[in-house]
C-alpha cells in the first residue's frame, strides 16, 4: 500500500498550527481499510486491505498538489475519501476549516458544490445513454442553480470554455473522441465553480498528444478560475513523457526498484518499504520512521525515513542506465 | 478469411460504439437493424392487424349483423342443433354450439386478450423495474429482503393461487389481471436487479454521486436509461406470455367469465365439439397462436437489433439471410458486421 502516501508524504504545510484562512483542505491521519470477506456463510471480514494508512496533507487556495505512487497504492482511494464518495475508516478531512469527514449525504450536499472530481476514464465516466448537454447540466439540475434556457446557456458557455463546439450539446458521448470526452468531464466539474477539483489521473487514459492539450486546458482554467487541481500521478506522467532532448533522455538515470511490492493486507512492520528500498537496514524493519524535517531536507520538505538520501549521494542500485 | 480480416472484424466489434460518431445514436442503429429484419417487420404488421381486428370488433358485429352474445338458433345451427361450418348462412368462421358467430366472438376475444396482455405487462414492468432498481441499487438488507420476495413470487404455484382466488371470489377480469401481474413482475425484477448491480459500479454513477445526486435521481435518471433496452425486450416477450396465461385461466374456467368471449374460454367450450366442428377449435387457436408468435418474434428481433453479436437460428427467409451476408461483407457499414465472427463473411454471399 501507501508506498508514497505513508512513507514520503511531501507536505510543507502540515506543521503549520492554527487556523489559516488560506487553507482549503486539510487531511489528518486519514485511514481507509477495506474489509476482506471470508467465504463462510456469514462472510465475516477476515482481513483488511490497508489502502490508505495515515495520510496527512494540506492544500491551500490556488495550490496544486501532485500525488505520486505505484499502481494500487491508494491514490484514487484517497481522492474518493476526500471527495466524500466513500466512508473513511479513521482520520479527519477538513474543508475550509469545517470537518467534513463521513457527513451524511444531505449535510454533504453544500460541500459537493465546492469539491468536484475529474475522473480517470473519459469513456467510463460519462453516461452513454445521456446527452452531453444533460451530463454537463447535471450539477445545475442537482443543485437547482439554473433551469431551462438559463441552464442551456450555462452549459453552452462551459462547452465553449473547455474547447467544445456548443452546438454539440445534443450529442451523445459516443460521438466524441477521448480528448473531447475528457473536456466534457472537465466542463462538468467546472459547472458549479468549485473551490477544489480532484483530478484522478485525468489524462492517463488519453493519447500523449491529447494529454498535453488537456493538461494545458487544466492549467489555463486554473489561472482563470483560481482553482486548485490536484493531479495524482502527474509526476509519473512527467517522468514518462518523452524528453525534448534525446541526448538528455539517454543520460537520464533511473532508480529501478527490485523486489515485491509490500502486501496491503499484511504490510511490513516498521517502515513500509524495506523489501524494495536500496538503503534499508535492520532498523527499518522494526521502527516506523516519523514524518519530520531532516538535516538533508530543504526548508519546506519533510521526510519519513531513518536513512534519507543525502545531497549528491548516488544510490547503490541507481547506477543502471534506463533500458530502451 | 485471413487472420487480419478476423482481427479487423474483432476490432470492429470492440469499436461498435464508436460508429455512432457518424451521428447515429444507439437507438437509431437499433431501429435501422430492426427495419432490415424481415421477420420483425412482418411481426409488427401482424400485431398491427390483430390490434385493428380487435378495435374493429363492433364494426364487424355491425357488418355481419351478429351481436357478440346473440345466439342464432335458426341460421347458426343445423337441423340436429350442431354448430354450422364456415361460410354457411353468412357465418364467415362458423358458429358455436348455441349458434353465435365465431368471427365476432374471436374479434371481441382479441380485445380481452390484448387488453390483459398489454395492461398486465405494463403494470408488471413498472413494478418489476422499480423493485429491481431499488434492490440492486440499495443492496444490503433491502436487497436481501426483496430478492427473497422475488424468489418467493417465482416459486409460487400460479394455477393453485388462481384456483383459490376464483373459488373464494367469483372469476373476474380483475382477478385475471391481478394474478398475471403478480407472476410477471418478479422475472423482470430479477433481471433489472442484476443489471443494476453491475451498472451501479460504473464510473459515471460515481460521477453522479460526486456532484451530489441522490439515490432516486441516480436510479431513474442515470441507471434506468441504460436498462431500457433489456426491459423493452423483456416487456415484448411478456405480452404473449400474459396472453397465453389469460387464455389458460379462461380455458380452465377461472378466467374471463362467460358470456364475455375470450380466446381461452372459447377454446374451453370447443373441447366438446372438436370431433364434429373443427372450425370451433382451429380459428380461436390460430388467433392465439398468430398473436403470441408475432409478439415473440418481434421480441427476438428487438433483442437481436440491440445486440448484433447474437445470431438467431431462424434468421428469416433465405433471401434475407443472403442479404445479411452481403451486408456483413461490407466492412464498417453496419454494426452487425460483428456477426462476421460467428459466420465468416467470406463463407457467404
Amino acid at each position: 500500500m501507501s508506498e508514497t502516501l505513508s512513507g514520503t508524504a511531501v507536505d510543507p504545510f502540515i506543521t503549520g498550527p492554527g487556523v489559516d484562512d488560506d487553507v482549503l483542505v486539510r487531511v489528518e491521519n486519514l485511514v481507509k481499510y477495506f474489509p476482506v470477506h471470508g467465504n463462510g456463510l456469514l462472510r465475516r471480514s477476515v482481513a483488511h486491505v490497508q489502502a490508505v494508512d495515515g495520510v496527512s496533507l494540506t492544500i491551500r487556495r490556488g495550490q496544486t498538489l501532485g500525488l505520486v505512487g505505484e499502481t494500487g497504492c491508494g491514490k484514487s482511494t484517497l481522492a474518493r475519501c476526500i471527495a466524500g464518495l466513500i466512508p473513511v475508516t479513521s482520520g479527519k478531512v477538513y474543508f475550509q476549516g469545517r470537518d467534513i469527514t463521513n457527513l451524511s449525504r444531505r449535510t454533504m450536499q453544500p460541500v459537493r458544490r465546492e469539491i468536484q472530481m475529474i475522473f480517470q476514464d473519459p469513456y467510463g465516466s460519462l453516461n452513454p445513454r445521456r446527452r452531453v448537454g444533460a451530463i454537463i447540466g447535471d450539477p445545475f439540475a442537482v443543485h437547482k442553480t439554473a433551469t431551462g434556457a438559463e441552464r442551456k446557456r450555462a452549459v453552452q458557455d462551459l462547452m465553449a470554455r473547455v474547447g467544445l463546439n456548443p452546438e454539440h450539446f445534443n450529442r451523445f458521448p459516443a460521438e466524441f473522441s477521448g480528448g473531447q470526452r475528457q473536456r466534457i468531464g472537465v466542463a462538468r466539474a467546472l459547472a458549479l465553480r468549485p473551490k477544489l477539483i480532484i483530478c484522478d489521473e485525468p489524462v492517463s487514459a488519453l493519447d500523449v498528444s491529447i494529454q498535453a492539450q488537456v493538461l494545458n486546458l487544466l492549467a489555463d482554467l486554473q489561472a482563470d478560475f483560481g482553482l486548485s487541481p490536484r493531479h495524482p500521478y502527474s509526476a509519473a506522467l512527467l517522468s514518462a513523457a518523452p524528453a525534448a532532448d534525446p541526448d538528455a533522455a539517454a543520460e537520464r538515470q533511473r532508480i529501478i526498484l527490485t523486489g515485491d511490492v509490500p502486501s496491503p493486507i499484511n504490510p511490513p512492520s516498521g517502515c513500509r518499504f524495506p523489501p524494495r528500498c536500496p538503503k534499508a537496514q535492520d532498523l527499518c524493519a522494526t521502527d516506523e520512521p516519523a514524518l519530520e524535517a531532516k538535516a538533508s531536507d530543504p526548508r519546506t520538505h519533510l521526510t519519513a525515513c531513518h536513512f534519507p538520501v543525502q545531497e549528491g549521494e548516488i544510490l547503490a542500485r541507481a547506477d543502471r542506465r534506463q533500458q530502451r | 478469411m485471413s487472420i487480419t480480416e478476423v482481427q479487423f472484424q474483432a476490432t470492429a466489434v470492440q469499436d461498435a460504439p464508436a460508429q455512432a460518431i457518424e451521428g447515429r445514436s444507439q437507438w437509431q442503429l437499433t431501429w435501422r437493424r430492426l427495419r432490415n429484419d424481415n421477420v420483425a417487420v412482418i411481426s409488427v404488421v401482424v400485431i398491427g392487424l390483430v390490434i385493428l381486428f380487435a378495435l374493429a370488433a363492433p364494426l364487424i358485429a355491425h357488418a355481419t349483423g351478429h351481436g357478440v352474445d346473440v345466439a342464432f338458433p335458426n341460421t347458426g345451427e343445423d337441423a340436429s342443433g350442431q354448430p354450422v361450418g364456415p361460410g354457411t348462412h353468412g357465418f364467415l368462421l362458423g358458429t358455436d354450439e348455441i349458434g353465435r358467430d365465431l368471427l365476432v366472438r374471436i374479434a371481441y376475444g382479441a380485445r380481452i386478450s390484448l387488453f390483459v396482455g398489454i395492461l398486465t405487462t405494463a403494470i408488471a414492468t413498472v413494478a418489476g423495474v422499480s423493485i429491481g432498481l431499488i434492490a440492486g441499487y440499495f443492496g444490503g438488507l433491502v436487497d436481501t429482503f426483496l430478492a427473497r420476495v422475488i424468489d418467493a413470487a417465482l416459486a409460487f404455484p400460479f394455477i393453485v393461487l388462481a384456483l383459490a382466488l376464483a373459488a373464494v371470489f367469483h372469476p373476474s377480469l380483475a382477478i385475471v389481471i391481478g394474478v398475471i401481474t403478480f407472476f410477471s413482475w418478479a422475472g423482470i425484477s430479477r433481471i433489472v436487479r442484476g443489471q443494476t448491480l453491475s451498472l451501479k459500479e460504473k464510473e459515471y454513477i460515481e460521477a453522479a454521486r460526486s456532484i451530489g445526486a441522490g439515490p432516486w435521481r441516480i436510479m431513474f435518471i442515470d441507471i434506468l436509461p441504460n436498462l431500457l433496452g433489456p426491459v423493452l425486450v423483456l416487456a415484448t416477450l411478456y405480452i404473449p406470455t400474459a396472453v397465453t396465461f389469460e387464455a389458460t385461466l379462461s380455458f380452465l374456467g377461472i378466467g374471463i367469465p362467460e358470456p364475455a368471449p375470450s380466446w381461452g374460454n372459447i377454446l374451453g367450450e370447443a373441447q366438446s365439439f372438436y370431433q364434429t366442428s373443427w372450425w370451433y377449435v382451429v380459428f380461436p387457436a390460430a388467433a392465439l397462436l398468430i398473436t403470441t408468435l408475432a409478439f415473440n418474434l418481434l421480441g427476438d428481433g428487438i433483442r437481436d437489433a440491440m445486440d448484433p453479436r447474437t445470431e438467431r437460428i431462424f434468421a428469416g427467409s433465405k433471401a434475407s439471410r443472403r442479404k445479411r451476408g452481403k451486408r456483413r461483407g461490407q466492412a464498417g457499414q453496419d454494426a452487425d458486421l460483428g456477426m462476421g465472427l460467428v459466420v465468416p463473411a467470406g463463407g457467404e454471399g
